[in-house]
């Protein structure tokens, strides 16, 4: 054609080049879009991002309170520098001296307390030696004390174990890596890094439950979504109207409610163990406060999210494909198999995604309704943030979640494609 | 094999009703036998039950009352997946994740033929629409007139005895609508396949069919060939539905043989052809085609009856001229005259006299 053939940049009338020209003409257009999403951007900016970025930094910054350990402690991290703890000796006279001057400071300033909580976390014990020491120590006369290292151990023989020392000097920098080492069930002995024993890797366990559970969950809205979704698509509007109502209802339930009917209805004394007994059986059934009850209840509540788009899916399949199907001599099952499943497989993908990701992420039911046993991830960074206050910890938990989601993300878009993932 | 039906009734529905909510009839009484090898087309307005005929046939629906026969057999309790019937539909209904091949070879799959020969079948099929290089597109990626196609190769891929054609060429431009006409009724007859073909486009029922069935208000109001149906429709509603038509309305006075007289209801006195009139003083519809009305008093019968006209619209269409005039009380009495060197252009306003043969002029049903 003729104006391909030109050499160069197509150009405009005016003899600029046709891009620079387009670009011109958007620019105001796309100054116009960008101000009409500027509240959300700004909302989702300050809202999201910025708490994830936090979580994020959490995870490996070494703070004690709101300082980070090394500027708390500056005279120590220097006289440690050169001990070696696998030598199994104590640090020198120096850092014995170095700790009764940053004691004492950190002390005046209110945050050895503080210390004594951010070394508990890798070492216990650590805590209560320096709440004890905090008087004592600040009560020393710098310049008279000969021997910081006897003083010390007299005031708290504690001051004279090797392990202690250790964990000061491994976690003297600005970011540590000691809480991810927690949340993969690793700690720091004197040996060296090393996996904690096997009873006592509660987070590997709870991070193969919650996902395994999120998966089995996912399976059982699949299972139960699916008929519906496809009676809902296949009906005529009024009464699909109707029941996607029903559908609905649960999402304009509060979860506490839907959550606390399931306990009354499966607990030990319910509502299903009082016909299972009237119809004859001898032993109560447990239900409740186990994995059963949690899969039980998420599987209800998470529902909708697989039904929705399940439904949005199946509503764009004209019946005449099962019909010529049919007409070219398929029976009624290989006309599903063949015909409609393979194209509700978008609306499958997308509800799995969504089910599983809700799932992964759940809080109130399995905390509710888990008991021992059934609880998830979440509820174990939950328990990290507000009982032990160790947010490093709950932090790195969480951004381990979040890489395991986008890391599965990332494997259902190799797969199956995120193009072909479809809510409506 | 031994032939348990009469080679007329290939395709018979015998007192078919059909209702869905159980007050009123969609289907009423419906009677019709196809012999093999023919073209049918069921023709209608919409609501006139033809699509539901096609989808009793297909199986897709059930006959309330009566019996539908194929090759001599009741079909009524056979499922739509064992009755062998090819099946083109509306929106073509290609499956969207497969590709033209794969589609192609469903059929085949499902009755368990073997790849090589189902390779070669699917090959013959893609040929025949001449859409052999298209095997491996997916069916997105094909225009509206090749899928068409491919959704004819695909009806026709498990070599069925009967074909049903709902509405196929509806989504099509009307070019591509005129090619595929053709198309469809060359491979039909070389297939020498018995094809039931709906649809609401008479112009597609005259030039396709071997015969055209007009549906209304369910019942078949006539079962004839195109140029019968056109030429000789049996009642008002035929007359109106099938090519443009002019009618106006009076009283019969005479009846005798198959001349009628009819007074109009202008006064005027005309000669008919009584189809399905009987008695005098019945009230009638009289009907006429465009193309059949004289302009030219020399070419009229010496004796034939004439009426004034009034040329009220004269519109240039290029190979013909349609020109609007007032006659007998009506507006929209319509001529159509051949653009021929000699052929006069009427001016609006113009007073003329038209006339015709009494035999082309059929006194109706009111």
């Amino acid at each position: 054609m003729a104006e391909t053939s030109t050499n160069g940049p197509m150009l405009a009338a005016d003899g600029t080049p046709l891009k620079q020209s387009l670009a011109k003409a958007l620019k105001r257009q796309k100054r116009m879009a960008l101000l009409l999403i500027a509240p959300l951007l700004i909302f989702v900016l300050v809202s999201f991002i910025m708490p994830i970025g936090s979580m994020l930094m959490r995870s490996v910054q070494n703070t004690a309170g709101t300082d980070y350990v090394p500027d708390i402690l500056p005279n120590v991290v220097v006289a440690l520098e050169d001990w070696d703890p696998a030598t199994g000796e104590l640090p020198s006279e120096a850092a014995f001296k170095a700790m009764a001057i940053d004691f004492a400071a950190a002390f005046e300033n209110k945050q050895h307390t503080q210390l004594g909580r951010r070394f508990n976390y890798e070492t216990p014990g650590m805590s209560s030696l320096f709440r004890k020491s905090g008087r004592p120590i600040s009560r020393l006369k710098i310049d008279q004390v000969t021997d910081f290292k006897s003083e010390l151990i007299g005031m708290d023989k504690d001051w004279g174990k090797i392990e202690y020392w250790a964990t000061i000097k491994a976690n003297s920098g600005y970011y540590t890596a000691s809480y991810y080492m927690a949340a993969f069930d690793a700690e720091r002995t004197l040996d060296g890094v090393q996996m904690k024993e096997p009873d006592q890797r509660i987070y590997q366990k709870l991070m193969i439950r919650t996902l395994w559970l999120s998966a089995l969950i996912t399976l059982c809205t699949l299972a139960v979504g699916y008929p519906v979704a496809w009676l809902l698509a296949d009906l005529p509007l009024r009464t699909s109207n109707l029941l996607m109502i029903l559908v609905l209802l649960p999402f304009w339930t509060s979860l506490l409610v839907r959550t606390s009917a399931w306990k009354i209805l499966l607990q030990e004394q319910g509502v299903i163990n009082d016909i299972w007994v009237a119809i004859g059986f001898t032993e109560r059934l447990s239900l409740i406060n186990n994995q059963l009850g949690v899969v039980i209840a998420m599987t209800h509540i998470l529902l909708p999210f697989m039904i929705l788009p399940l439904y949005s899916v199946m509503k764009t399949i004209p019946p005449s494909y099962l019909r010529a199907a049919k007409s070219l001599g398929a029976d009624n099952t290989t006309a599903f198999l063949r015909v409609y499943f393979p194209q509700t497989l978008p609306g499958i993908g997308a509800g799995a995604l969504l089910t599983f990701i809700l799932a992964v992420g759940y809080f109130i039911t399995p905390e509710l309704v888990g008991g021992a046993d059934g609880t998830f991830i979440s509820n174990r960074i939950y328990f990290q943030f507000s009982s032990m206050g160790n947010w490093g910890l709950a932090a790195a938990l969480g951004t381990i979640m979040l890489l395991i989601v986008l890391l599965l993300y990332y494997v259902y878009d190799k797969l199956v494609g995120i193009d072909n993932v479809k809510l409506g | 094999m031994a032939q348990t039906y009469s080679n007329d009734a290939f395709v018979a529905f015998e007192r078919v009703q059909k209702s869905y909510d159980g007050e009123t009839l969609v289907v009423k009484d419906l009677n019709l036998t196809m012999p093999k090898g023919e073209f049918l087309t069921m023709l209608g307005p919409s609501g006139s039950g033809k699509t539901t005929c096609l989808m009793m046939l297909a199986g897709f629906e059930t006959a309330t009352h009566g019996e539908i026969k194929l090759g001599g057999k009741p079909i009524n309790n056979i499922p739509p997946h064992k009755r062998g019937i090819g099946m083109v539909f509306q929106n073509y209904a290609l499956f969207p994740h497969m590709t033209v091949a794969e589609n192609l070879a469903f059929p085949l799959e499902v009755r368990k033929m073997g790849k090589s020969e189902r390779e070669a079948k699917v090959k013959r099929a893609l040929d025949m629409v001449q859409m052999g290089a298209f095997g491996g597109r997916r069916p997105a990626q094909l225009s509206g007139g090749q899928q068409q196609r491919i959704a004819l190769a695909r009806a026709l891929v498990f070599e069925p005895e009967l074909v049903l054609m709902d509405e196929p060429l509806g989504a099509l431009d009307k070019q591509l609508r005129e090619h595929m006409q053709f198309e469809i009724t060359r491979i039909a007859h070389n297939l020498g396949i018995t094809t039931v073909y709906v649809t609401h486009d008479q112009t597609e029922a005259l030039t396709m069919s071997d015969r055209v069935a007009v549906f209304n208000d369910g019942r078949i109001q006539q079962l004839a060939p195109p140029d019968e149906l056109y030429e000789a429709p049996q009642n008002s509603f035929v007359a109106q539905f099938i090519g443009e038509n002019n009618t106006i309305e009076g009283v019969v006075q005479q009846i005798s043989g198959n001349r009628a007289v009819v007074r109009l209801d202008s006064g005027e006195v005309i000669d008919c052809r009584p189809v399905n009139v009987s008695k005098v003083g019945e009230r009638t519809k009289v009907s006429i085609r465009p193309e059949r009305v004289e302009i030219d008093k020399n070419r009229l019968h010496p004796d034939a009856h004439t009426l004034k006209a009034e040329v009220l619209e004269f519109v240039y269409m290029g190979d013909i001229f349609r020109t609007r005039l007032r006659v007998a009380g009506t507006d929209d009495f319509v001529i159509k005259t051949r653009n021929a060197p000699d052929q006069r252009r009427l001016q609006p306003g113009e007073m003329i006299d038209i006339g015709w043969l009494a035999d082309d002029c059929r006194a109706l049903d009111a």
